[in-house]
């Protein structure tokens, strides 16, 4: 009996012990595996560069900046399957765009997103030193620049923050930045990057002073500053490595990219497969795959979807013998008599594409979707563009008009092959013939709808244009919602 | 020999027949409770088919041999026997039977008996698992549980089901906790036949597992062994599947006429210029459906002596698909064990352990691109094969989503296979007078591995087309345990107030990691070959991934019951726990909750309705938790992505992933319940009533959508999971069951139940008021949304008014333009909800919404002799699906409700006109929503089970044959597959992407007893 009562209690003991073993909160407190907290990173070079290389990431979603920019535009129609095959581009393309819009939406989530890693990186910049650091800070701001450039040209006003993230409660506190506030940080950034970048870099891809001259440049000319965009453009054309390449239809193959025309360009590649859940983590350039001819059968091209159709107005844009329709502007009808290629017809279909950036045959190893993984670069700073928008400062600063005519016909000689179509007028009439010659120069490229903003024609050239309206994009209704009051809409949305 | 002996046994028993002397027996039946006589009691002869029954007076008369034995039964009576020895009168009183109200129930951490019970608990028992015969355990709750609704995502084999109870109350995890004999485990693993029983813990009384109770607890209780006997089960069923549904789409003729009409419409050319030759055409649903076989065996032994019990089981299930046969075959064998041994007196050990292998492969079966939409899609016009006997390959202007379906089966390889122990050892002490001591510890351990082979395919420039052969292996661990240890004290005190005691801990622990890899060129592009060992091929981008896991909770808890002679019944439970999911600050959570009941007909007031055999009210109230988000989400984590290109080559980095919310914490779950259970006719008639209210306060959600200036767009990164909003159900449950007997032998059972739910999202927090999900069509908003005072997940669009008949109609109404483009005669006319006289997005409004206002089920069980029948049915009222698997593509097939579109004036309503030109017929509004409701014969079962007299000839106890239809039909109005079938998503659940039909399946199966 004795025994028995020994063994039970023993055993007893051992049962009831474990409410003293797991008696206490510590086995909840665990800290994932293999895994770095965002706070405490920093801590070596390549920590900087991997962090780097999230910030320049975002640009890779600039794709639909550049599509939807071609889209507002006079030039190009939607297009796509069917009427609301995109809503938010079609209400875009008809200028009758409201504070609803998910691809507004997207193009604000994900500059900020650019914002916010640039911001993250410049938060712990102190944290060591090595040497190149301050070539990366260079880059990062230049990307920061790049980011908020976007944003003040679609949004106007925005929420500003420098050198730490936005935080929850931000959206309720911090206002909308005036757009001089805006352009302000944007040229900090920018003459800081000048200062301490050179005009080659390690890597192809990666910023250098003449992308940081050639963004800063634009950024005066937005403000009209022509006098400075005049002397930061001349400096990058004079001490520059920059050229006009010979063959203009060489720039949009994969040889032209990273080419000596190219003062920056976002880079793309084909060897990481892709779905539409999640465009922003695409590595290919989805709007080639998205303005190609749909169903496409035959050589040269690939299949895509058949949105940001030139218009008619867009080929009779061009002089008859200007070499840069070919390349600019595919004509199916004449393409599908010559080689046999077909192609299925969408919404207000054209018969025309946007060359430059309709898909190449899907490269060998191309993942799927191989729709949104064509590796085209896009050349956002193009050589040709810097000359334009020195010749425009030159000229509507009143400051030289004959260098204005020198760097336009640079330009025109080579789209013409010649000397002949050369331009001689001055004043209003060389503003006019430097519009004209940047919306045929730098067709399907994203620019002219901002060009027709900035330089105040856009209600002339736009239907449904409402000025006082429609310079800039309303601001998505979900984040004057989540402001609370903070962020009010821009005027007439 | 052996037949020598038979015959000899025949001889001996018919014999025995002849010889032995007859009497004639009569006597009275009456019922104890009462002293009423009992019409309609059974009299049968022991071991034969000799029977009769008592007449209205309660008097019988049968002729039986002066050695028998008689049986005297009847419905919600004890059996008894009685040997005649000579006698020519018996008179028998009955008992009432009350073994179920004896029956235990468990409810978490103990049991109590039914009678005790004081929180909504159903239970469903082996006997209707062993009826159903489901292949997967959660079809044996479908329409056989109030307040529980099923629904299954697919129709393939092997496709996982959605459980929700009483409602759907939260965005994030809506499925109840399942606990497998005491331990955290997965339903879909077990083989149906292990299961002893189900019980559904719907309100408070599920706060006992305070931390994970809010969706409600299903508490499964395996079988056990048998004292002093040897139980020896085989069951063996074949079955056929068929589809049990196709759509009515437009044969080739009818195809060519309404294509030619939406060409004509835009003012194309006609693509088909001679209708008369086409015919019917390709039935593309007749070439991808087929029958397939499904086989189940399974067999058990339950034996044991005075201290010991156990049962060992084998089960194994094979099923091929109805859509591409084996390449959706589906396998699970399982093996199991448990042994329940006294080892003294005052200690008992409890173990068992289950071992499980699933087999699967399947095809893309959902939604874009799945098989199914691609044979829906593809033109009647066009062959299975072209002129070279291979797969005729589909034209571009069917759009680059639509393939030969046939081909997408034979291009598809795949094969995932699952191996899992779980089981579990308890001990339990009776170590002191009154004390009981448990300690146990379940685990599940899982291994998975997963091949897929994707080969180089051309379909001619389509969205499938790969050019660069790869397979992708992945090798996951997922591994748990949960620990429990609690002490309970039980005592009586002056004869009449019981008190019941529980004190314990429990600790749960999930831990896993998981390793994948893609291999590129695959030798000979063959599945043969398909294997990262073989594929030599190297890519730009990293083509491995892994993860791992480890999560953990914490929680003590305390129970008391009290009662006072069984008549006043009151529990009150506290549970704290502490959970991984949320930050040192939210880590605690407490839960309390409170039962009561009283058994209204034991007291003496209610002495004058004797009819009313029990009649007990019961309450409860209590908070529940949740905790069913991901894991580390109060901390920021660099687990974002951040890729670009330098050089040409893909390069990564490290960014932020999913937005840190530090405050994040509990999901609360109040409910409250009132229900009565009600028996009379003695006990024949068995009602339970409830009703309950259910307000999910913080409810967790995943993902909430945050300003963008927070970087959440960017690649990786992801919105923060946060407490936002409260979300009510409320509803009534009525389930009543009767069984009686009729024309002498004739048993019957019905059961029925019936459950309301009104849900309503009682507040979001949020600055935009709403939360949305769900997809329609390409490229259109968000279809659903949780927003306040309306159902969850309501569907907003616009709301129609008829078809524009002409032009003057046109004009009349406000422009339609801001949808896209003017509307036209024959368009769809919508409404101008907000009267500002234009069509635009601030029109839309609720046109929906997916939860059923009412479900239903009802069972019939019914045995005459050897036979026996069941019929099983469920019902779902006022549900809405939206019809979301039409492309809009000029080309493709269409459903034949086209045939009835407007042509002219007049001559449609309903039915927009066809055309290839831009409309705004096409936008999300009520012409997409269609009624859900549907009335299913999920079962019919007819058996046969041989006389004793037989099987005993051949030592069985038992030997049924049975044969049996599942998802017999379906009345309904909705056009789709399946109206019962839903993605299960809170938000932009009820959308209808094109589900794979459930089978139909015709059975052949045999039981048998040892």
């Amino acid at each position: 009996m004795k025994y028995k009562l020994y063994i039970k209690t023993i055993i007893t003991g051992v049962l009831l012990s474990v409410f003293v073993f797991s008696c206490t909160d510590d086995f909840v407190e665990v800290s994932p595996e293999y895994s770095i907290d965002s706070e405490n990173y920093f801590n070596s070079e390549d920590d900087y560069y991997y962090a780097l290389i999230s910030a320049y990431d975002l640009l890779q979603t600039t794709y639909q900046n550049v599509l939807v920019g071609e889209i507002a535009s006079p030039l190009m129609l939607c297009g796509g399957e069917k009427v609301d095959d995109v809503i938010g581009w079609r209400h875009i393309a008809d200028m009758n765009h409201t504070p609803v819009n998910d691809n507004l939406h997207e193009i604000w989530n994900r500059m900020f997103a650019g914002v916010q890693r640039s911001n993250y990186f410049m938060e712990f910049k102190d944290n060591i030193d090595f040497e190149g650091k301050e070539k990366m800070i260079g880059e990062v701001r230049f990307l920061r620049a790049y980011y908020y450039f976007e944003l003040v040209k679609w949004f106007g006003p925005v929420p500003l923050k420098v050198d730490k993230r936005f935080e929850v409660g931000d959206e309720e506190s911090i206002p909308r930045a005036s757009v001089s506030d805006v352009y302000e940080q944007i040229e900090k950034d920018l003459i800081y990057a000048i200062s301490v970048l050179d005009y080659t870099t390690p890597e192809a891809g990666r910023a250098t002073k003449g992308s940081a001259q050639a963004l800063l440049g634009k950024a005066y000319l937005y403000q009209e500053k022509f006098t400075e965009a005049a002397s930061i453009l001349d400096t990058l054309i004079t001490e520059g490595p920059y050229y006009l390449v010979t063959d203009y239809a060489s720039i949009w193959e994969d040889d032209g990219e990273n080419g000596p025309e190219s003062v920056f360009e976002v880079q793309y590649t084909h060897v990481e497969g892709g779905s539409y859940d999640y465009m922003q983590g695409v590595e290919g350039n989805i709007m080639v795959g998205f303005s190609g001819p749909y169903n496409y059968e035959g050589p040269v091209f690939a299949s895509g979807n058949r949105f940001g159709l030139p218009t008619q107005e867009a080929v009779d844009a061009f002089d008859a013998n200007d070499l840069r329709l070919d390349v600019t502007i595919l004509d199916m009808d004449a393409w599908v008599a010559e080689t046999g290629a077909t192609y299925t017809p969408g919404y207000e279909h054209t018969g025309y594409f946007n060359r430059k950036y309709i898909p190449r045959a899907v490269r060998e190893g191309q993942l799927p979707d191989v729709k949104l993984t064509h590796p085209n670069n896009y050349r956002a700073i193009r050589y040709s563009d810097v000359l334009l928008m020195a010749a425009e400062a030159y000229n509507r600063g009143n400051i030289d008009d004959s260098k204005a005519q020198t760097y336009l016909n640079e330009v025109r000689r080579r789209a013409f092959g010649d000397t002949n179509h050369d331009i001689t007028a001055t004043g209003t009439a060389l503003t006019d013939a430097i519009y004209y010659e940047r919306s045929v120069e730098l067709m399907g490229e994203g620019h002219y709808f901002f060009d027709l903003v900035r330089t105040g024609r856009a209600a002339d050239k736009i239907d449904g244009f409402v000025a006082g309206k429609n310079e800039v994009f309303p601001i998505p209704l979900e984040e004057i919602q989540f402001s609370n009051g903070n962020w009010q809409q821009n005027p007439n949305y | 020999m052996k037949k020598l002996l038979f015959f000899l046994v025949v001889f001996i028993f018919v014999g025995s027949e002849i010889f032995a002397q007859q009497i004639t027996v009569t006597g009275i039946v009456t019922e104890e409770s009462d002293g009423q006589v009992l019409p309609g009691a059974t009299i049968i002869e022991k071991g034969t088919n000799n029977g009769t029954t008592t007449n209205i007076d309660g008097h019988y008369s049968i002729t039986v041999s002066t050695d028998a034995v008689l049986q005297f039964s009847f419905v919600g009576m004890q059996m008894q026997e009685v040997p005649v020895n000579g006698q020519s009168v018996i008179n028998i009183t009955l008992k009432t039977d009350i073994t179920d109200l004896e029956e235990i129930i468990v409810i978490g951490y103990g049991s109590v008996k039914k009678k005790d019970l004081t929180g909504a608990v159903s239970v469903v028992g082996s006997e209707t698992i062993e009826d159903l015969q489901p292949v997967k355990v959660e079809q044996a709750l479908q329409g056989t549980v109030a307040g529980v609704n099923i629904t299954n995502r697919s129709g393939a084999p092997g496709a996982d089901l959605d459980i929700r109870i009483r409602g759907i109350s939260t965005n994030g995890d809506a499925s109840p906790v399942v606990i497998i004999d005491g331990y955290q485990g997965n339903l879909n693993t077990l083989n149906p036949n292990d299961i002893e029983s189900i019980t559904v813990l719907k309100d408070a009384q599920a706060a006992i597992y305070g931390t994970v109770g809010a969706n409600g607890i299903i508490l499964v209780t395996t079988k056990k062994g048998v004292k002093n006997d040897l139980v020896v089960n085989f069951n063996s069923s074949y079955g056929i599947q068929e589809t049990s549904r196709k759509l009515h789409l437009l044969d080739a003729t009818e195809y060519a006429v309404i294509i030619n009409e939406s060409y004509a419409a835009n003012g194309e050319e006609i693509p088909f210029t001679d209708i008369s030759s086409y015919g019917g055409g390709t039935d593309w649903q007749n070439q991808i459906f087929s029958t397939a076989p499904i086989y189940a065996n399974d067999i058990s032994i339950a034996s044991g002596n005075d201290n010991t019990v156990y049962t060992f089981s084998a089960s194994d299930v094979e099923q091929d698909g109805i859509i591409g046969g084996d390449k959706t075959g589906f396998g699970r064998s399982t093996g199991r064990f448990s042994l329940n041994s006294d080892i003294t007196e005052w200690l008992k050990v409890n173990t068992s352990l289950t071992y499980t292998h699933i087999d699967q492969k399947s095809i893309n079966d959902f939604a874009l691109g799945s098989v199914l939409f691609n044979a829906i899609n593809m033109a009647p016009t066009m062959p299975v094969y072209d002129a070279n006997g291979d797969y005729y390959l589909a034209p571009g202007s069917l759009g680059a989503e639509v393939i030969n379906p046939l081909a997408q089966i034979d291009n598809t390889y795949n094969d995932y296979n699952l191996n899992k122990f779980n089981g579990t050892i308890g001990l339990e002490s009776n170590f002191a007078k009154h004390f009981t001591a448990t300690a146990r510890i379940g685990f599940n351990t899982t291994n998975t591995d997963y091949k897929s082979f994707s080969k180089i395919v051309d379909y001619g420039g389509k969205v499938f087309d790969i050019n660069r052969s790869s397979v992708y292996q992945s090798r996951e661990n997922f591994n748990d345990y949960t620990f429990d240890a609690f002490v309970s004290y039980d005592n009586i005190f002056f004869e009449s107030h019981n008190i019941n005691i529980t004190l314990g801990t429990t600790v749960f622990k999930e831990w896993g990691d998981g390793l994948n890899a893609t291999g590129y060129d695959i030798p000979y592009n063959s599945w043969e070959y398909a294997d990262i060992s073989l594929a030599n091929g190297l890519n730009a981008s990293k083509a491995t991934g892994s993860y791992i896991y480890d999560q953990r909770r914490l929680s003590y808890f305390g129970r008391i019951q009290y009662d006072y002679e069984g008549k006043y019944l009151l529990s009150a439970m506290l549970r704290r726990d502490a959970s991984t999911k949320f930050g040192p600050n939210n880590r605690v959570a407490y839960f309390p909750s409170a039962t009561a009941g009283w058994v209204i007909s034991d007291e003496s007031f209610m002495s004058g309705f004797d009819f009313i055999d029990r009649l007990k009210l019961r309450v409860s109230y209590g908070i529940l938790g949740s905790d069913k988000i991901g894991s580390y989400r109060y901390i920021s984590q660099l687990n974002g992505e951040a890729q670009y290109v330098f050089d040409g080559e893909l390069v990564s980095g490290t960014a932020i992933g999913p937005l840190a919310n530090p405050n994040i914490k509990w999901e609360e779950s109040e409910q409250f319940d009132v229900g009565i259970d009600f028996k009379i006719l003695n006990n024949r008639l068995d009602i339970n009533a409830d009703y309950f209210i259910k307000n999910t306060n913080d409810l967790l959600i995943p993902a909430v959508p945050v300003s963008g200036i927070f970087g959440t767009s960017a690649p990786g990164a992801e919105s923060p999971t946060v407490n936002a909003g409260t979300v009510q159900n409320k509803g009534f449950e009525f389930a009543i069951g009767y069984r009686g007997t009729v024309l002498n032998d004739l048993n019957y059972r019905i059961n029925f139940n019936i459950t309301t739910l009104e849900n309503e999202v009682l507040d979001v927090n949020n600055g935009t008021g709403f939360y949305e999900g769900g997809a329609f069509s390409v490229g259109q908003p968000a279809p659903a949304r949780m927003e306040e005072g309306q159902p969850m997940g309501y569907f907003y669009g616009y709301k129609t008014d008829g078809i524009f008949q002409n032009q003057a109609e046109v004009d009349a109404h406000p422009s339609q333009a801001a949808l896209g483009t003017e509307a036209s005669p024959g368009d769809i006319r919508f409404v101008d909800v907000n009267e500002d006289g234009v069509i635009d997005s601030d029109d839309r409004t609720y046109i929906g919404d997916p939860i059923p206002n009412m479900t239903l089920g009802l069972n019939i069980s019914l045995n005459y002799k050897g036979f026996d029948f069941l019929a099983y049915a469920y019902a779902s009222l006022g549900n809405e699906i939206v019809r979301n698997y039409e492309r809009t593509q000029p080309n493709v097939n269409k459903l034949d409700y086209n045939l009835d579109r407007w042509i002219w004036e007049g001559s449609s309503t309903e039915v927009p006109r066809v055309t290839n030109g831009a409309t705004t017929n096409k936008v999300f509004s009520d012409f997409y929503v269609e009624d859900g409701s549907f009335l299913r014969l999920q079962n019919v079962q007819l058996g046969y089970s041989l006389p004793e007299n037989i099987t005993q000839k051949v030592k069985l106890d038992k030997v049924r044959l049975y044969v049996g239809v599942t998802n017999v039909f379906t009345l309904t109005n909705y056009m789709g597959f399946d109206p019962a079938a839903s993605t299960g998503a809170p938000i932009g659940g009820g959308i209808d992407y094109g589900f794979y039909p459930a089978a139909r399946t015709y059975t052949f199966g045999l039981n048998l007893t040892l």
